[in-house]
This record gives C-alpha cells, sequence and structure tokens, in this order.
C-alpha cells in the first residue's frame, strides 16, 4: 500500500547547512516533492486541528521514482588480503552461540565468492550444522559437515582445518553449554578432492556471506543470529586438540607463529573499528550496527561491567534485522537558506495517491536566537520508538495498549518489510532486544499525519499552540543538547519540552540541569520524561543506544549482565536507579500508565499560593481542569507523573493539581511497587495520578511541569481557548518575562 | 482461567454499543481474553485509507509475511471494524457467534 518513502541526512539543521533527501518509490515511476512547514500535525479529522504551511523551496517540483533497496542485517567486514588468500593449508575458527541455528545456512567467517567457486566459508548450514565450504574455483564445491545441529543459545567452538598434504577438510563443534545438557560436539573429515582455490577477491566476512548490493556495492547475505568470539585465522592445519588449545588462548599470536588473524573484539568497543591482535593488522569494521559489549564464551559472572573485564565481553552479537544506515542514493539536496525561519519542516513526497514526510527541524545559526522560548524537539526519544512494532509482535501488547491491533499502512509495510529495522522497544527475530535505534533509514511515526498521534505529531500540538498564540519560539532538538549541553539553552528566557521526552544523555541531562541552576526557566508540558539514561555515538551518529537494566516500563527484557552500554560504559536503565531521579529535575516522576481513559486536574492547595498567582490567572477556584482533549477525552492519560519528596521533588514545590478520573487500566508502573498487589489500578490506587507542580531556583528560575503526555492534546480544544492553554499561556508569558523568579522563605 | 459464557448476549450488546468503552467489570474481562487469543489466530484491523476505511487481516505468522486481508470486509467507520473483530474473536473463543 506505501507508494512513496524517504528520509533525510540529519534531523537538526541550520541555515547554510546542506540536507540530503533519499526517497524510494513501490510503483510509481515519478513523484513530487515540496517544503511545508508543520505547524499542527495531527490530522484526525474528528479533531480538525491540522496545519502546514507550504514553503518555496529550491529543490521542489517533480522528479523521477525508483525503488531504492535497503538490506538489513550486521556483519564484520575485513578487506581482502594476500595473507588470506595465499593460503595453503588453514585453520579457521570462532566461538559461536547461534540464536537460530534453525533458520538455515548462515555465514560465521567467509570470504566465498560465489560466482567462481573461491575462497572459504565457515558456516552453519541447512540443518543447523557448523560446515565448511570450499571450492575449485571453476564451479566445484566440496562442503564437510559435521551433521549435527548446533544447540541453540549455547556456546562451541566451531574449527575447520584445512590439510592440503593429506588433501582433507575436517571441521568440528565443541559443546561447551551447561554440564547437565546433551552435548552436541561433532566432527567430521572429508577428502576435498581437489585443490581449493583461495584467490577470491571477496572481503573476508563474519556473520555473513559476500554479496553485492543491487546499488553495486558490497554487502552481505546469508547473515548470521548470535554471538561470535575470538575469530582466528591461522596458516597450518591444526589437530582438534591443537586448534581447542587456540581457541582458550587469549593471546594465540604470542605462542603460534603460523597465527594470520586474532581477532579481538573486546577492542574498541564503542566503535565500529573490529581489531586485529595479531602483527598482521588484518583490522575491519563491523557494519550495521552489531550488539557490541555483551558476554563472551568465558564469561564468568565475575564482572558486570565491561570495561573492568574486558576479556569476558569479547563477543558480538549479530542480528539478521540490525541496521543502522540504509544508505539510499540522495534524490536532492536542500541548502537551507540564510532566512528559513527556526521551526519544524518536512519534505513532503506524493507519489500518485500515496504521500509521505521526510520530516526534520530547524534551528537557529549556532550561537544566534530569533525568540525567547526554546521548544526542545525530543529527537532521542523519536529515534528511541521509530519503527516500534512492539504492538503487533507481542501477545500483550493489546491488553498493554488497551486497543484492538490497527495497522496503518506503513506499519503494513514494516510488517512486510522487516529489512527496514526495528524499535528499542522491540525484540530482533532471534528474540533478543533491539538496543539501538537510527534515523539513517525511513521511520514510520515520525512526522505529521502519522498514527497513533505521538513523537512530534503529538508535540506539535504545542507548536499549533505557539502559533495560536502568537508566541514566538525556535526548535532545537536533543542532538544539539546532547552536543553543544547548557551553551545550547542559555540564550533563551524559557525551555518548552514535548509531551514525552523520555531518554536522556547524560550530556542532554547535565546540560538541562545546569541550565535550571543558572537561572533558566523550564515548561515540562508532558509525562513519563527523563526517565532512561540513553547514549550517543560520535563514531555512529544518528543512533541511540538504550540498555534496559533493572526494572522500568520495558517492553523488553535486558540481558543480564549485559547492563553497561556499548557507546560510553555507562550504566544504563532507569535515571532513578541510577540516584537522579526526574522529580529532582522537573518535580515530578512517572507513576503509571494507561491508555483508555484520561483523567482531569482539580486545583490542590498550591493552586492558592500567591506563588502561582499567575498561573492561574483566569482560572475558577473550583474549575475542572482539562476534562476534554485528544486523548480520550482528558489532559491527564497514557502516561501520568507525580511528585515524590524521598525521591528528590524540591521541598518547597507547589503541587498546583492533581488528577482524578482514571481507570482501572491505568495501572501503576513497575518502578513504583516491590511486587504486584490488587490495587494496582487507577480506580482504587491513589497513587494514580498526575501532579501539576512548580517551583522556584535559587538562580531565579523557574520549573512548571504537567505530569502527562495528554497534556499537549488538550491546548488545540474549542480553538486553543480552554484552561489548559490557558494555564500554559500564563506560565510562558511569565516565563519570558526576565524578571527573576525569588525563592520562598525557608 | 476466566471463561466467556456465550449465553451472555448482554455483554455483546454491551459491546456493540460503546465499543470504546470504559466497560463493565465483566465485559472488561471478556475483552482482555479476546485480546489474549494466539497470535496467529488474531483478527486485526488494517487502516487502508487513513481516517477513511479500514478492513480486517489475520496477523500474519512471521515477520515478513504479507497480511492476509479480507477483502469483502471494508469499512468507513472504526466503530464498525472494531465490532467485527469483536464478533469474529468472540465465535473463535466461544465457538459461537455473537451476531
Amino acid at each position: 500500500m506505501k507508494k512513496i518513502m524517504g528520509y533525510s541526512s540529519a534531523w537538526s539543521v541550520m541555515p547554510g547547512d546542506s540536507l540530503d533527501v533519499m526517497v524510494s518509490t513501490y510503483g510509481p515511476d515519478r513523484y513530487r516533492a515540496s517544503l511545508v512547514r508543520v505547524i499542527c500535525g495531527n490530522d484526525d479529522p474528528d479533531f480538525d486541528v491540522y496545519r502546514e504551511e507550504e514553503v518555496a523551496a529550491s529543490f521542489a517540483g517533480e522528479y523521477p521514482g525508483r525503488e531504492q533497496i535497503t538490506i538489513s542485517g550486521s556483519y564484520v567486514t575485513i578487506p581482502s588480503s594476500p595473507l588470506v588468500t595465499g593460503m595453503g593449508s588453514f585453520t579457521i575458527q570462532a566461538w559461536v552461540f547461534p540464536t537460530t541455528p534453525e533458520k538455515g545456512a548462515q555465514g560465521l567467517i567467509s570470504n566465498w565468492d560465489a560466482a567462481s567457486a573461491s575462497g572459504f566459508a565457515l558456516m552453519i548450514d541447512d540443518n543447523g550444522a557448523a560446515a565448511m565450504r570450499l571450492g575449485d574455483g571453476r564451479g566445484a564445491t566440496v562442503e564437510a559437515s559435521t551433521g549435527k545441529p548446533l544447540a541453540k543459545r549455547r556456546w562451541h567452538l566451531v574449527s575447520a582445518a584445512y590439510d592440503a598434504a593429506a588433501g582433507t577438510v575436517c571441521i568440528s563443534q565443541d559443546f561447551i553449554g551447561p554440564q547437565f545438557e546433551a552435548s552436541t560436539s561433532a566432527s567430521a573429515t572429508l577428502a576435498v578432492g581437489f585443490t581449493p582455490a583461495m584467490g577470491s577477491t571477496q572481503p573476508l566476512l563474519m556473520a555473513g556471506m559476500p554479496a553485492t548490493h543491487p546499488a553495486g556495492r558490497p554487502a552481505a547475505s546469508h547473515v548470521f543470529n548470535g554471538k561470535l568470539d575470538r575469530p582466528r585465522l591461522v596458516g597450518r592445519a591444526l589437530s582438534l586438540a591443537d586448534s581447542a588449545a587456540l581457541g582458550w588462548d587469549a593471546a594465540p599470536h604470542e605462542r603460534e607463529t603460523s597465527v594470520i588473524a586474532a581477532w579481538d573484539f573486546a577492542r574498541e568497543i564503542g566503535s565500529t573499528t573490529i581489531a586485529d591482535a595479531s602483527p598482521n593488522g588484518l583490522h575491519g569494521r563491523a557494519v550495521n550496527l552489531p550488539s557490541r559489549a555483551v558476554k563472551g564464551f568465558n564469561w564468568s559472572g565475575r564482572e558486570q561491567n565491561w570495561r573492568a573485564a574486558p576479556q569476558e565481553y569479547g563477543a558480538i552479537h549479530f542480528h539478521d534485522d540490525d541496521l543502522y544506515d540504509a544508505e539510499w542514493d540522495p534524490d536532492f539536496t536542500y541548502e537551507i537558506p540564510k532566512d528559513l525561519r527556526s521551526g519544524v519542516y518536512a519534505v513532503r513526497l506524493v507519489a500518485e495517491d500515496d504521500e509521505w514526510y521526510v520530516t526534520f527541524y530547524v534551528r537557529p545559526s549556532r550561537g544566534t536566537t530569533t525568540a525567547k522560548v526554546a521548544f526542545l524537539a525530543s529527537t532521542a526519544t523519536y529515534m528511541a520508538y521509530s519503527n516500534i512494532q512492539w504492538t503487533w509482535h507481542e501477545h500483550f501488547g493489546e491488553v498493554a495498549e488497551c486497543y484492538w491491533t490497527t495497522m496503518q499502512p506503513g506499519e503494513v509495510f514494516l510488517q512486510e518489510h522487516p529489512e527496514y529495522g526495528l524499535s528499542t522497544y522491540d525484540n530482533h527475530s532471534d528474540g533478543s532486544g533491539v538496543r539501538y535505534a537510527s534515523r539513517l533509514r525511513p521511520v514510520h511515526q515520525v512526522g505529521p499525519k502519522t498514527a497513533p498521534v505521538w513523537n512530534i505529531n503529538n508535540d506539535s500540538h504545542i507548536l499549533g499552540w505557539f502559533e495560536a498564540k502568537g508566541i514566538a519560539y525556535d526548535v532545537i532538538t536533543d542532538e544539539d543538547l546532547h552536543r553543544e549541553g547548557v551553551a545550547l539553552l542559555e540564550p533563551y528566557s524559557a525551555v518548552v519540552t514535548g509531551a514525552h521526552p523520555e531518554y536522556y544523555t547524560t550530556p542532554m541531562w547535565d546540560g538541562l540541569k545546569t541550565y535550571l541552576a543558572r537561572g533558566g526557566r523550564m515548561a515540562y508540558l508532558g509525562g513519563n520524561g527523563f526517565i532512561w539514561r540513553c547514549a550517543m555515538s560520535e563514531a555512529m551518529p544518528g543512533v541511540v543506544e538504550l540498555r534496559r537494566a533493572e526494572d522500568g516500563i520495558r517492553y523488553r527484557d535486558e540481558e543480564p549482565g549485559e547492563y553497561y552500554m556499548e557507546f560510553n560504559g555507562e550504566y544504563g536503565g532507569l535515571w532513578r536507579r541510577l540516584g537522579t531521579s526526574p522529580q529532582a529535575l522537573c518535580g515530578v516522576g512517572t507513576v503509571a500508565v494507561g491508555f483508555d481513559v484520561s483523567g482531569y486536574y482539580v486545583r490542590k492547595e498550591g493552586s492558592f499560593d500567591d506563588r502561582a498567582a499567575f498561573i492561574f490567572e483566569g482560572i475558577g477556584d473550583d474549575e475542572v481542569i482539562g476534562d476534554f482533549g485528544f486523548f480520550a477525552g482528558g489532559a491527564s492519560g497514557t502516561e501520568i507523573d507525580a511528585v515524590d519528596f524521598a525521591l528528590g521533588t524540591p521541598p518547597h514545590t507547589l503541587v498546583l493539581a492533581s488528577s482524578e478520573g482514571h481507570s482501572a487500566k491505568t495501572m501503576i508502573v513497575p518502578d513504583e511497587i516491590g511486587l504486584n498487589h490488587s490495587a494496582m489500578g487507577g480506580d482504587q490506587n491513589p497513587k494514580v495520578r498526575a501532579d501539576m507542580t512548580f517551583f522556584e531556583t535559587p538562580g531565579g528560575g523557574a520549573v512548571f511541569s504537567v505530569g502527562s503526555i495528554a497534556w499537549p492534546g488538550s491546548l488545540p480544544h474549542n480553538g486553543y481557548d480552554n484552561n489548559v492553554s490557558r494555564i500554559c499561556e500564563n506560565v510562558l508569558r511569565r516565563f519570558v518575562d526576565d524578571t527573576p523568579f525569588t525563592m520562598p522563605a525557608a | 482461567m476466566y471463561k466467556i459464557d456465550p449465553t451472555r448476549t448482554d455483554l455483546v450488546e454491551e459491546f456493540y454499543k460503546n465499543p470504546s468503552g470504559p466497560h463493565s467489570l465483566e465485559l472488561a474481562r471478556v475483552v482482555n481474553l479476546l485480546r489474549l487469543l494466539p497470535m496467529e489466530e488474531r483478527i486485526i484491523i488494517v487502516c487502508t485509507k487513513p481516517h477513511a476505511e479500514w478492513t480486517l487481516a489475520k496477523m500474519p505468522k512471521a515477520r515478513g509475511d504479507r497480511m492476509e486481508y479480507y477483502d469483502d470486509l471494508v469499512f468507513d467507520d472504526y466503530d464498525a471494524a472494531v465490532r467485527k473483530v469483536f464478533q469474529i474473536r468472540w465465535q473463535a473463543a466461544t465457538g459461537v457467534d455473537p451476531g
């Protein structure tokens, strides 16, 4: 049903930058491109708030369409070397932890050239057994197999030795799984019958077999699901005993002079570099973001931090649905004009009766501002959610979301095209959790007119409100904050968050906290914010990494022993579990989640304090706040936050209002409870509520929080004339007034 | 484990009147059960024209598999599609078509 999709080389740009736009059509041979400024992206006709503004752009026009192919699957590539192509007798080995041995042929270590039948391929065969393929260079091949399937999710030392003198190849798999399980160890020796042709011009691939992308660039086929550790190549045929000794040897090149390569995946974790520890330096790179900093075959459990015991974290976990950069060819480049105002923009692509928005964010030139208010687009969170498919992969998806699975056309496309990759909410095809999500691919659910209304589409209710109220704003993004820290925020009188700023890197957290400490003002107009620590990488820009350690609202489990992130070595998980809770940053933190019914706010004692008078100007003492809105008819809903003074809510925080009217299916989150009990839901549990809060800071700043993802969906009600809108306007008008706030008397 | 009483046509009527809820406690249990049918047996809703048209499909068994559509079922009202899913899943769970 999808006929056109695309993505851009960046999400955050400024005047003078170049933005590459990549487009693929699926059927149509022409498409039209234009530029729009996104004002409110929610196009639900029952709500009638959608607004975009066409903007003249140099690239606008009609283009030829063609399909651009995406190939997922992570692997390692090592450039072709005469040390490999010139081999006579040799041994190739690796520790192998297959997670889908049943899925068919998968490459383990291979420079196989299928066209000429030359090189070698250490692989898992169609029966799930370790196998070695050799060819005569003229089309004839021989394949030695152990004939015994490898055990799923168990380590094996897989070795293959070609003995030129004997004309034989020996393949073996040594099981080192739990001692109470049947061994899957096996070996077999086969007469080759010809002199193998080793002159493959293909690179040496790990976790795949060499292939060519339809666009002509190198690629991989037969990609492997599972972990590899300590791949080694030796220039002689080792006996099974010698091969086993080599496999256990941490530095074989120090003792075995025939070692050609001894790759050590524990080196250069956090980068794409694959290091050869041998003197030959057959280094390479990892492609498509396999998971590094994972437990090796020798993991003892005595250490949980890969940096403290890198020798036990020498494995890489590869997945056939890993994807970093789709690497489509650009269709056109947009030079961001000097006079383009800051805002949320999209390249609108139209092919026949289908359309697609490539959304991006234009900030002012570095070091300048054009408004006193900055809208901080939650691009780290948008990335984390990109291409989420959890609800239709997970048995409990419907009862979690309180809905009947309803797939949008773009989601149908994702179901039918798993090569477009997953979100950090999903599990890989082998059942392991997804840790990386990239924006360098077409991403659904991040743009105007997307359903469900989430990410920037919900946040754009705030943009529409800015426009309706004539509040000037700049747009900046999480990636900018990550790179530039407090310097990005400091020029602004106030920062307004989106509805769901869930994922924060440490530099983002530090930047925001410092801004507030120095007198900045923040309006946190959402819920479930500042929850998970994530990481970004200079080496691999455009990606967030996430390790869902310990507890929290986890849509997938995290692998024990792998709670430390690859990109920076930080411990992952909830900020709350790190001793730095969101309550200490913004006054509130997540307490409950529910999607069937939304609640409304009623004023609390704090709202009648003189310090809060400016917030409630025009609001009646008994006025119910937000008993309307896009999200199930209320301003308090989906994911909601409340104060917790023990977790760090500043003691002078005013609780202005709290929500009521939540259903039994709006339940306390796992991080709030030690055990499940019979009063989890909002119909009985008093902790299920959103708190609206306000506090001043000693530096003259202030923080206003609403603690609800549903809040922005209430802003447009009645033509943006309602008490949710009024409260926000009262707050923002005061926040852009440079008169310092004063702390209350102790 | 909870089982649906197929004679409780009152629950069917309650759902048909108000598919999006909130529902009575008994109907909420029924809805939960129908939302927990095995993935490979689930009939789901597919939007074919944003905000305008929906059909039903069988959830594919594997990632990458094509959707199996019920081409004869086209709805211009989302709640009507939800009612049909409820009807089909009720029948799958109880063996009785609630009509």
